[in-house]
């Protein structure tokens, strides 16, 4: 059960403050934060509980189904303790930033530059904050939800047709 | 007063050693490699942002193309990822498949390793042997799916279709002659002094910058972290076999060679025992809501055919959450992330790709070396740019 795992109860205790929200679904465990506390949380998770490996780093974009449209994403693995805990924060669109990973886990440079270069989100102290996937001058970020399937000067997609 | 200047040389993305299109700018002291920047995304289809326009099933043929090297690999780790959303139970049978499927694969993938890394190195004679035994995978691959390498044969819920009779008979005699393929390989390579002066002490990185860098897989393994998903988090039916895992000890390439070869043989191991836990019975699960109707249904009535129809066209609904499935694919840790809002497509579709954060650690890994070095890097590092790029 969520409350029982042992991310929640340090993070609980320690960060009470900062929790939105702790959920369980299929056995797996995310705790949503406040993002000006997500550095504290992860050093915290990573010093403290062992959890060494930043296995994942992402966005989700909630465009008109949410108050902050996106919702930024790390999944963490314990590889002493064989567990894993999803943390999210919320980044609203108006203030499309947040600080970087870099500085607890080095995996996070490449990962944060492709959430930069697909959704927009801009790392602040990010050593290298460059596009990594789409060319240097591309306009646009192409993960967002507003952003057409077909590229930006194209009709747009209406469904197969067959 | 002579003075020296660094010299930048471009490597890629049209080079034969760095597999596929990967562009390295390279600083160079003289032939030693100040600094590396790679550049990727030559091969970027979007696939994150296609699948989300995408029912569920549809989004299976996309996850073939991504780590081309391994197709039932990614598959079954964007199955698993929809099966743990959707709480299907898989049947026995599909399930001992797929782990059979698995496991050639990553001896397929590995194949490839083996060869490209030693025709990089410049052992030809290695390259033409592991390609001779990767065309017999091939056959098995084209015997069950009919694709030699975009297989799509894995379905939520189970298979697309039962193997035929010849499946048993061809796996069996190719796990029954592969170890003797290995000593093969390991007569050309692990005593030859060529291969010795280039693998040992190449590509040194220690555990702590391994897993700071996120390495994950037989790169991981190599530097002497024993972990490994398939035992430590089983999924899919893992918990039911009994393999060894190889962990290296001086972080180098030719550590993370001798990991790999010893995956090679384990691998036949599990082969060998999903051969023998073979038995007769269904291969899709009884989920109507989810899964496919068996081809006989869709053939003969007009229910089935409707039932095929509606779950083909349609796809199915997914409760609103989100899983994330990693597993263990050949070149490190394949995970699925989705989200879902309660449609029929996936709000955010995430790949974890492996080779994307291996890459990441080309620079810790080749600084200080010389250029040809950092072709056995890339080498070891094992990466697809399809994956890559995705």
């Amino acid at each position: 059960m969520a409350e029982n795992n042992r991310a929640v109860l340090k993070l609980k205790e320690k960060f009470a403050s900062s929790i939105i929200d702790v959920v369980e679904f299929r056995g797996e465990v995310t705790v949503t934060v406040k993002k000006d506390s997500i550095i504290d949380v992860l050093m915290f998770l990573k010093q403290s509980l062992q959890y060494n490996l930043l296995t994942d780093l992402t966005a989700v974009d909630y465009l008109g189904k949410k108050e902050d449209r996106f919702m930024m994403v790390y999944q963490l693995y314990s590889i002493p303790n064989k567990d894993c805990v999803r943390i999210k924060t919320p980044v609203s669109e108006a203030d499309c930033s947040i600080p970087t990973a870099t500085q607890v886990w080095r995996t996070a440079n490449w990962l944060e530059r492709e959430t930069y270069d697909l959704f927009g989100i801009t790392f602040d102290q990010h050593p290298d904050l460059r596009r990594i996937l789409m060319t240097d001058d591309w306009v646009g970020h192409p993960l967002r939800k507003d952003y057409p399937l077909q590229g930006p000067d194209r009709e747009p997609y209406k469904g197969r047709l067959s | 007063m002579a003075t020296t200047e660094t010299m930048t040389l471009n490597m890629g993305p049209q080079h034969p050693s760095t597999h596929g299109v990967l562009r390295l700018v390279l600083e160079l002291d003289g032939e030693v490699i100040v600094k590396v920047t790679p550049h990727i995304g030559y091969l970027h289809r979007g696939i994150e942002k296609l699948s989300e326009h995408r029912t569920y099933h549809q989004i299976l043929p996309l996850t073939d193309r991504l780590d081309y090297l391994a197709p039932m690999s990614n598959n079954l780790g964007y199955i698993l990822a929809v099966e743990k959303l959707m709480d299907v139970q898989v049947p026995e049978r599909a399930e001992t498949i797929r782990i059979i499927m698995a496991e050639l694969t990553r001896l397929q993938s590995h194949l490839v390793w083996i060869a490209c890394h030693a025709l990089d190195i410049g052992a030809m004679t290695v390259f033409i042997y592991a390609f001779r035994e990767r065309e017999t995978i091939m056959e098995i691959y084209e015997l069950i799916s009919g694709a030699r390498m975009t297989s799509n044969f894995f379905r939520v819920g189970g298979l697309s279709q039962d193997v035929p009779d010849e499946f048993v008979k061809k796996v069996s005699d190719f796990i029954d002659v592969m170890p003797g393929y290995l000593d093969q390989y390991e007569g050309l390579l692990t005593t030859n002094p060529i291969w010795l002066k280039r693998t040992v002490g190449n590509g040194f990185i220690s555990a702590e910058d391994a897993i700071d860098l996120g390495l994950t897989g037989p790169a991981l393994r190599g530097s002497g972290v024993d972990w490994d998903l398939r035992r430590d988090n089983p999924y899919g039916g893992y918990e039911k076999y009994q393999f060894k895992v190889p962990v290296g000890e001086k972080c180098d390439t030719f550590d993370r060679y001798k990991v790999r070869l010893v995956e090679m043989r384990e691998a036949c191991k599990i082969v060998r025992q999903g051969l023998d836990r073979l038995k007769p019975g269904p291969v899709l699960a009884d989920y109507p809501q989810v899964c496919y109707p068996p081809k006989e249904n869709v053939y003969n009535s007009i229910e089935g055919l409707i039932h095929h129809f509606k779950i083909a066209s349609e796809g199915f609904p997914a409760p609103e959450g989100e899983v994330y499935q990693g597993v263990e694919a050949p070149k490190g840790e394949l995970g699925f992330y989705i989200v879902s809002d309660g449609g029929n497509k996936p709000q955010r579709f995430r790949i974890r790709p492996p080779s994307f954060v291996n890459l990441q650690s080309i620079e810790k890994m080749s600084l200080g070396t010389m250029i040809a070095d950092l072709v056995a890097v890339i080498g070891t590092l094992d990466i697809v740019l399809g994956e890559i790029d995705r």
